[in-house]
Parts: structure tokens; sequence; C-alpha cells
């Protein structure tokens, strides 16, 4: 957390208001209880200057209001982080901001429902009731006229999301699920006027609006999961806490947030530091890991000239960079042009409800002009006639159908969260069920992104103590392999980092070393395989070597032997080199692995496989990914991947493990048997009741019985899902704060 | 039936004031937040100073 105690330049992100106040809004991290609430806030409250701080416990995000003189944004940080909340300040995005604005007008437009409804409602019972009893004409034509008063202005209103949708789709010659329910209210509402003025016996005042207010429920629960989400990964991103070091004009060196850095701008990228922006170095040498931009897993060393990307990891030397926007002929370049063409293949995908109502919408408008046409031919009235075929459009208004897919999205939806794989577009849902093969990349996805220590067993319990907290005063990133083992030792006191040589310190006396070889001397050690790094430990005459190397998820084998059994397909495409995938496919016992691919030959590979009519699913983490996950049908990202990879994939988990994989799948694969099951209880409830409405015995009581009993049961078969879905029980994969913190690549020195 | 003459418009009365409540709780942020309040309720620590 040293990062957090430098003083970092915050002021991009404080918005400052009247009378010398400024505002910050901070995404928090570890808020699991209703007392760190408390905790916070008063803590937050004892700053000198702080006018306010209020702490919303739905979106872990805290509003802090202070007097500008008084204390800055960056010593507020400070404070959280000293009462162990890590915190980054963040801006809302504009994509957020819509979904804000949009949730808060569809809960306007439901109350406006709700309103209408109870009020109908209550005119209708009477009038249904006096239908069977002494009401006279006059008195219902008065009930009937306040019910139209309250009506047409109600629904004007909250119809707005349905009409303004079913616009949109007439315009674009796709019909959408919207417009047979637009149809059908403002024709129940236009023949309820009608009648109303003909002193009819009939209006379906109530039945209009009692649909709207069922549709408008299913709408507002499932944008308020999707903001729930966007409002977490939003948290995620902000926590990532990206910090680069900007040398100013006069060579000063100031801590910024990667968001602000532009191009020209100089950093400098110290040893154990992620590159945090592309561009050219200027000055300085050192090892870059690039796993996660080409999925290599061997150190490449850079100099002055050359080209680094943001995620590489900087691992001995101090680098000078320019940053640089992507230039034409870079990897970037290339992989950016990529993601824009593959992109466009899954753009054309249509919603399982949009293809229903393609299908229904005709056939039901067909059915009431057929209703019209037989009514007439058998010598009825042409007033009776058209009441009765305006009936059948009513009754088959997809009450049901516009909910069926809807409420089953929003448990899946929840269930997703709750495993902590966030979805990232709407329709993901849909296309992760269809799933049959597993394209999985090698470094990063299949393995942890950060190297861990392999042989810690066979090292003295004593010595590994020590190495651990030694490696707490080390930048290295091997160090930082060390030091995770027991994340909450104290460092030494005195510790000092040599650079390039290693972390030591004088414990009881006696000289403690962690570093390389000779700064240990120590023997050397033959690596147990190639991809082995060594860190050693000196202690007084003890030594031990430290393997150091990138593993296996813990649960990749399991997680990869239940795919298989679900009857996946599965294959890796790496950009490593080919025999560094070799060891971890043959572990996994998948056949097809290939290595050394770049992201093009990524592309042409899925490809082939879409060609042989596959539908893929792509999991990756990396820039050379992202190209492949935006051409795959659906696609998976650690959320430790390359930001770039994350945009592109459907959706993105938390956990240090694999088994979200598993998870999605199986949550997706049984969310869309529900939408099925949904679909033809709706169309059984249409088999039923058009009969009846197009023989003409559906009056508005039994309109209004029918649509909200089909409502209900499509509704309760959705939450049946809630019982149901706990499928893959292999291990809790909801990620732990530690481990979060970890993914989210946070450094410790 | 002359009595509906009150009633109707009273139970008009009831539900637009209840409309108008629901919408200045939207307005006010009461949404934003549906766990904090909760717990908000049980903390004293207004009366400590």
């Amino acid at each position: 957390m040293s990062d957090l105690r430098e003083a970092i330049d915050f002021s991009s992100f404080v918005r400052t208001a009247e009378a010398g106040r400024a505002s910050m809004d901070l995404a928090i991290d570890g808020v699991d209880c209703a007392a760190c609430m408390e905790d916070i806030e008063g803590s937050m409250r004892a700053v000198p200057g702080i006018v306010s701080a209020r702490l919303n416990l739905t979106t872990h995000r805290l509003r802090l209001i202070w007097d500008g003189d008084k204390t800055n944004a960056s010593d507020l940080v400070t404070a959280l982080a000293k009462g162990g909340y890590r915190a980054y300040p963040f801006e809302q995005s504009r994509v957020e901001q819509e979904e804000a604005r949009r949730t808060q007008w569809l809960l306007k437009c439901f109350g406006v429902a709700g309103f209408a409804a109870m009020n109908i409602m209550l005119l209708s019972v009477s009038v249904w009731s006096g239908n069977v009893t002494d009401m006279t004409p006059e008195t219902r034509d008065f009930f009937h006229w306040l019910s139209a008063l309250i009506a047409l202005p109600a629904a004007a209103y909250a119809g707005q999301p349905f009409f303004r949708s079913a616009l949109a789709s007439m315009r674009a010659g796709k019909l959408n699920m919207d417009f047979p329910i637009s149809l059908g209210i403002l024709l129940a509402l236009a023949m309820s006027v009608v009648e109303t003025a003909l002193h009819g016996a009939e209006a379906y005042f109530d039945s209009a609006i009692m649909l709207l207010l069922f549709l408008l429920t299913g709408r507002y629960l499932d944008q308020a999961m999707r903001k729930r989400t966007r409002a977490a990964a939003g948290n995620l991103a902000a926590l990532k806490g990206e910090i680069a070091q900007r040398l100013g004009e006069d060579g000063a060196l100031v801590a910024v947030p990667v968001s602000v850095l532009k191009e020209g701008d100089h950093i400098l990228v110290r040893p154990g530091d992620r590159v945090p922006a592309d561009g050219i170095v200027l000055s300085g040498t050192s090892e870059m890991d690039t796993s996660l931009v080409t999925g290599e897993t061997m150190r490449a060393r850079v100099g002055s000239g050359a080209r680094v990307y943001a995620g590489s990891m900087n691992f001995d030397g101090a680098l000078t960079v320019a940053v640089t926007a992507a230039g034409e002929g870079t990897m970037l370049d290339e992989v950016a042009r990529l993601v824009e063409k593959a992109g466009e293949a899954r753009s054309r995908y249509r919603r399982l409800a949009d293809r229903a109502a393609r299908v229904y919408a005709p056939v039901v408008h067909v059915t009431a002009a057929a209703t019209l046409v037989v009514w007439l031919l058998m010598g009825a009235g042409f007033h009776h006639s058209i009441i009765v075929a305006i009936s059948v459009l009513i009754i088959t208004c997809p009450c049901a159908l516009a909910l069926a897919v809807p409420a089953v999205q929003v448990v899946a939806a929840g269930h997703l969260f709750r495993a902590g794989i966030y979805l990232n577009s709407a329709d993901a849902l849909e296309r992760l069920a269809e799933i049959d093969t597993v394209v999985f990349d090698k470094t990063g996805t299949l393995t942890l992104p950060d190297p861990n220590v392999v042989n810690a067993s066979d090292i003295a319990p004593d010595l590994l103590a020590l190495a651990t907290r030694l490696a707490q005063s080390s930048r290295h990133p091997l160090a930082h392999a060390v030091a995770r083992l027991a994340p909450r030792a104290l460092p030494f006191e005195g510790a000092e980092e040599v650079a390039g040589a290693g972390v030591r310190a004088t414990v009881d006396g006696v000289d403690v070393r962690l570093g390389s070889a000779a700064f240990c001397a120590a023997d050397a050690h033959a690596p147990s395989s190639a991809d082995v790094s060594l860190i050693y430990l000196r202690y007084g005459a003890r030594q031990a070597a430290i393997e150091i190397r990138q593993s296996l998820r813990a649960d990749a084998r399991a997680t990869i032997a239940l795919l298989r059994a679900r009857g996946l397909d599965m294959r890796i495409f790496s950009g490593d080199r080919p025999e560094a995938v070799a060891p971890i496919a043959a572990q996994l016992d998948i056949d097809l692995a290939e290595g050394g691919m770049n992201p093009a030959q990524k592309i042409v590979a899925i490809e082939a496989l879409r060609d042989q009519g596959r539908k893929v699913l792509m999991v990756g983490d990396g820039i050379n990914d992202a190209p492949a996950l935006a051409a795959a049908y659906a696609s998976l990202s650690p959320i430790t991947a390359a930001d770039l990879a994350q945009a592109q994939a459907d959706a993105v988990f938390l956990s240090d493990r694999l088994i979200p994989v598993a998870q999605a799948l199986d949550i997706t694969r049984q969310s869309r048997a529900l939408m099925r099951q949904n679909l033809m209880l709706a169309v059984l409830y249409n088999a039923f009741a058009v009969p009846l409405a197009m023989a003409g015995y559906v009056t508005p009581l039994i309109a209004a019985a029918a649509m909200s009993g089909s409502s209900i049961i499509v509704t309760l078969n959705a939450l049946r899902m809630r019982g149901v879905a706990r499928p893959t029980q292999v291990e809790r994969s909801v990620a732990s704060p530690a481990s979060l913190a970890l993914a989210a690549g946070e450094r410790r020195a | 039936m002359n009595v509906l003459i009150y009633l109707v418009p009273l139970a008009l009365a009831l539900g637009i004031t209840a409309l108008f409540a629901f919408m200045w709780s939207l307005k006010s942020g009461q949404y934003e937040d549906s766990e904090g309040p909760a717990h908000r309720i049980l903390s004293d620590e207004d009366v400590k100073k």
C-alpha cells in the first residue's frame, strides 16, 4: 500500500462547489458489514475540515464533502487506508450515469402506473359487482369516465418506455416485443373510450393499466440488476487504482491516476510496477514480463527505443517512458483493427424474446383480423365484431410472453452476481447457454496471473517464515510471490533493499538475505523445469532456494474435468511458446493445444471452429486475446485481464479459481431452459384463452384475471431457479476480499 | 348514491397524495441505497455528540 501513502494528485476527481467546498466519490473495498459503515463515516468525520461523509452500503461508495482549505483528497484517501479500507476515487462512467437516469425514469413510470392501477381497480370492482346487482347505467358510465380520466394520462406517461422502443423498432424495420405490447395497450384504451361514449357495459381500462404495471415491474427489476452489476464492475475498475509516476517539466515526480495521462507525458516505471500506459522507452534498461500482453511467459530485455505496452510487468530496472497513442503498425493498432472486425459478427445475434416476437406478432394480428371477418360473415353487427376482435388482441397481449424472458434473466443475473460473475452484455446470458466448445488462453487464464512459490513444502518452515517477512520489504515481483505466502507477516525493522540484488536484514544479530544467488552467496540450485525462476535465502549458515513459477489455478484440473463431463470440447490457444504450453495441456488432459499464436491466428482458428458449426466460448485475459474474445460466440475474462480484453468479454469473473467458467455455463443453461419453459407456458395460456376470446366470451373481468394469472405463473416459474441454481458445488468461488485485492494487482511493499 | 360526490374525490385525493409522496421519496434519493438506512437507524453516532 505504499502507493497510497505517497501524495497522489487526485485533483482530476475532485469537484468544487461554492464556498470553497470540494467533493469526491470513492469506491471502497472491504465493506462487508454494517459496522464498517459507522467505522468509515466516523473516522472520516473525525478529520478536520470534513463537512459530510456518507457511505452507500448498496454500491460500496463513499461521498465526501469537505472544506477545500482544510484538507485534501490525497490525505483523505490515506486516512481511509490507515483504517484498513482500500479506497480509490472514481468518476461515474457515462454509461453508468445513463443507466442510473433510466432506472429513476422506470421507477417514476412504475409509480404512476401503480397509482392508476389501484384507483381503476377500485372503480372496476364496483362496476363488476354492480353489473350483477342493481347498478344504474348512469353510475356505470360515470365510473367508466372516471377510469378513462385516470387511465389515459397515466398510460401516456407510464407507457413511454414501451411506446418509444416500439417506434424505434418500427423505424429499424425489425419489430420487437414492444410493438404488440404498445398496439394492445393503445387498442384496449381506444376501444374502452368508444365503448364508454356509447354507454357500453364493458371497458378494458383496468386490463390496459395492469398490463403496464406488470411489464414495468419486469423492466425495472431487469434494469436494477444491471445497474448493480455495472456499479460493482465500476468499483473494481476504480480499485485497481492504477497510478503512474509522471515526470514534470522541472523533473519533479508526481503520482497521478493513470486516467489523466496524456500522449507525450514522460513517466517513470519503477521495478515491480506494471507499465501504466503504452509508450516508448527513453532511457534505462530492464527485464519485462509481457505475459498480460502477449501470453509469453519468458521475460524479455528492453532498452531505450523499445515499445512497451500497458500491463507489462517491469522486473529489475527503472525506465523512463514517453506515453504514445497506438501508432500505425504497432501490435496494439493491429489488435484494435482485428477487434473491430471480429465484433461485427456478434452484433447480428437476435435475442430469444425478439425471435419469439417476430413469430408472435403476425400470428396474433392475423388471428384478430380473422375473428373480425368470421363474426361479420356470421352476420354479427360491425360493432360487436370489432369488440370481439379487439378483445382477442387484448387477451393475447404478451403479458406473460414479455415477462417470460426478463423474469428469468433477473434471477439468473442475480445468481451470476453472487457467484462473482459480472455480465457485460444483456444477451450474453442466452449466448453462453448455447456453447459447445471452450477455447482457453493459457497465461493468466488457466494459470494464475501472478507467479507463485511452487516448492514451499520442501523448505524448512522457519526459513520460509523468515523469507516471507523479508520479502515484505521488497518491490521485486519474485519477492511479491514469496510475500503472498503470508500476507499478514510483519516486515523486519531496518530491512534494506539493494537494487538488482535483493533484501537484507539483521535478525538477532544474524544476517538474513533474500535475493539472487550471488547476493546470498548460495549454491546454484538446478531448477525443476525451464520456466522456473529462483530466489535464494541465506540465514547464517543455512540457505534455501525458492522456486517460483506461473502455476495453474488451484481448481483448473477439476473444472476442466467438470466441463468435459458436461460434454464440452476443449482447446488451448496460447501466445506462449509451444514448449511452455505442452506441459499445461498434458496436466489438464487437453489434446488440442496450440502455442505461439498471434492475435490474427487465434481469430482464424476460432473462425474455423465456427465454420464447423460450433459455438465457441473464448476464455482469455491478454491484450492478444481481445480479438479472439470479440470473434467468439461468447467470451469470459478473469478480472485481472487487460482492460482491452475485459471490454470485449461478455462477462468478467472475480475469482482466482477457474470454476466460474463452469458456473457461468450451468447457470445460463438452466436459465435458458426456464426461459423456454416460460415461453411454452405463455403459448399454453394463449392456446386456452384465444379460442375463448374468439368465441366472444371474454369480459373485462375474465381478461383481468387471465392476464394477471398468467403473469404470476410465469414469474413464479422463474423464481423456481432460486431453489435449484446451486449448480457447481465444487468449492465456493466467491472471491474473498483478500483474493480480490490480489486479483486487482495490489502492490504491497 | 349521492355519497359518491364526496367519496370519489376523496379516494382520488388520497391516491394522488400517495403518488406525490412516492415521487418525493424518489427525488430525494431514498432508492439509491436500499441497505444502509436499515443499519443507520441503530447508530447513535448523532446522540453522542
